[in-house]
C-alpha cells in the first residue's frame, strides 16, 4: 500500500512537471527583439515601443545616447546571461568568491583523512544504474554551461549538476573517493582564469570584464563574445569547488 | 497559468507546514526537499527556467544530501 501511494506521488509530480512545462515558449519561437532591457534602458514601460525602436525609430532617449555602442544584449540568445556575464559580471565574480570562501570553511572544518561509510552495502539498483547514468548526468551538466548563452541555465547550475554525479558516486559507492587534488587545482586555475579574462578587458576595452571578443550571430555556439567562455570558466570552477564539498562531508577523522 | 501558480504555492504550503509539524527530523527533510520541488514547478510557471534550473540542482539535490549527510552523522555520534 504503501509503495503504490509513492509511486503515484511520483507519477503525480512526472506529470505535473509536464504540464508547467508547456507553459514555456518554445525554443526560437521567443520574440528576441522584444527584450526588458529596453524599457530598462528607457526608463520607461508604458509609452515606448519595444519593436519599432529596434527597427531605428528611436524614442527619446536614445540607444547610442546611453551606452554609446551596439547592444551587448543582442547577441545572447538567453537574456538573464547577458545580465549576469555582461551587465553584472563583477557581481558574479564576487559571488564565485564568496563559494571559494565557503568551501574553504567547509574543507576547514569538516576536512579528515579516512572516508565515511554509510554501513550498508549500496544497492543493487543504485549501483548498476550510476553506472548508466553518470556519463548522462556530467554531459548534461557540461552541456547546461556550454550553452549558457543560448538555453536556460548557465555556471552555476551546470557545476551543480556535475556535482550532483559526483555525489551519486558517492553514495553508490562505499570506498570512492575522489581526487582532491585534481579539483582543487582545477579550482584554482579557473577562478584566476576568469580574473584574466577581467583583465583582458581592462587592457583592450578599458574597462574590468569588458566584452571583447567580436558577438557573433544570435544562436550559434561562438557567439556572445566572452560570455561561453566565461561561462565554461564558471562552471568548471564551481563544479570541482561543490564536487569538492560533497566530498568533504563524506569524510571523518580517524577515531 | 493563474491556476497553476495557485496549486503549486498551496501544495509548498502544505509542504512546509508538514516540515514544521513533522515528528521525525527525517520526514522533515524529506519534507523540505517537496518544497524545492514543487517550488521548481512554480519558477517554470513563472517562466523562469534559469532559476528553475539551479533550484532543482540545489535545492532539490545537495541541500537535501548535505542535510542527510549531517543526520546520518549525528545519528552515527549518539550512538558511540
Amino acid at each position: 500500500m504503501r509503495r503504490l501511494y509513492a509511486i503515484l506521488v511520483a507519477a503525480g509530480l512526472i506529470y505535473m512537471l509536464f504540464v508547467f512545462l508547456g507553459t514555456l515558449p518554445l525554443y526560437g519561437k521567443v520574440d528576441l527583439s522584444n527584450r526588458v532591457s529596453a524599457h530598462f534602458l528607457a526608463k520607461d514601460v508604458n509609452s515606448v515601443d519595444v519593436k519599432k525602436w529596434v527597427e531605428g525609430d528611436k524614442q527619446v532617449p536614445s540607444r547610442e545616447k546611453i551606452y554609446g555602442r551596439k547592444g551587448f544584449e543582442d547577441e545572447s540568445a538567453n537574456v538573464v546571461t547577458s545580465i549576469v556575464v555582461n551587465y553584472r559580471s563583477f557581481d558574479t565574480l564576487g559571488e564565485v568568491t564568496v563559494l571559494f570562501a565557503s568551501a574553504v570553511g567547509i574543507g576547514l572544518v569538516l576536512g579528515g583523512m579516512k572516508r565515511m561509510g554509510y554501513g550498508r552495502k549500496p544497492n543493487f539498483i543504485l549501483r548498476v544504474s550510476t553506472g548508466i547514468l553518470l556519463p548522462l548526468i556530467i554531459m548534461f551538466g557540461i552541456y547546461i554551461f556550454v550553452h549558457g548563452h543560448l538555453t536556460p541555465g548557465g555556471g552555476f547550475p551546470g557545476g551543480t549538476v556535475i556535482a550532483a554525479a559526483v555525489l551519486l558516486l558517492y553514495l553508490s559507492n562505499e570506498e570512492f573517493v575522489a581526487n582532491m587534488k585534481t579539483s582543487k587545482s582545477l579550482e584554482g586555475s579557473m577562478g584566476s582564469l576568469y580574473v584574466i579574462f577581467g583583465l583582458a578587458g581592462l587592457a583592450t576595452g578599458g574597462a574590468f570584464l569588458f566584452n571583447f571578443l567580436p558577438n557573433g550571430v544570435v544562436g550559434s555556439l561562438f557567439s556572445a563574445g566572452v560570455v561561453p567562455l566565461v561561462y565554461m570558466t564558471i562552471g568548471l570552477k564551481v563544479g570541482s569547488e561543490l564536487s569538492g564539498v560533497v566530498a568533504e562531508i563524506h569524510e571523518e577523522r580517524e577515531g | 497559468m493563474s491556476a497553476l501558480i495557485w496549486i503549486a504555492g498551496g501544495m509548498m504550503v502544505v509542504a512546509a507546514v508538514f516540515a514544521v509539524e513533522a515528528k521525525r527530523i527525517l520526514d522533515s527533510v524529506i519534507a523540505m526537499s517537496a518544497l524545492s520541488l514543487i517550488s521548481v514547478f512554480l519558477f517554470i510557471a513563472m517562466r523562469a527556467p534559469d532559476v528553475a534550473i539551479t533550484e532543482a540542482a540545489v535545492g532539490a539535490g545537495l541541500v537535501t544530501a548535505v542535510l542527510l549527510v549531517t543526520l546520518f552523522r549525528m545519528k552515527g555520534g549518539g550512538d558511540e
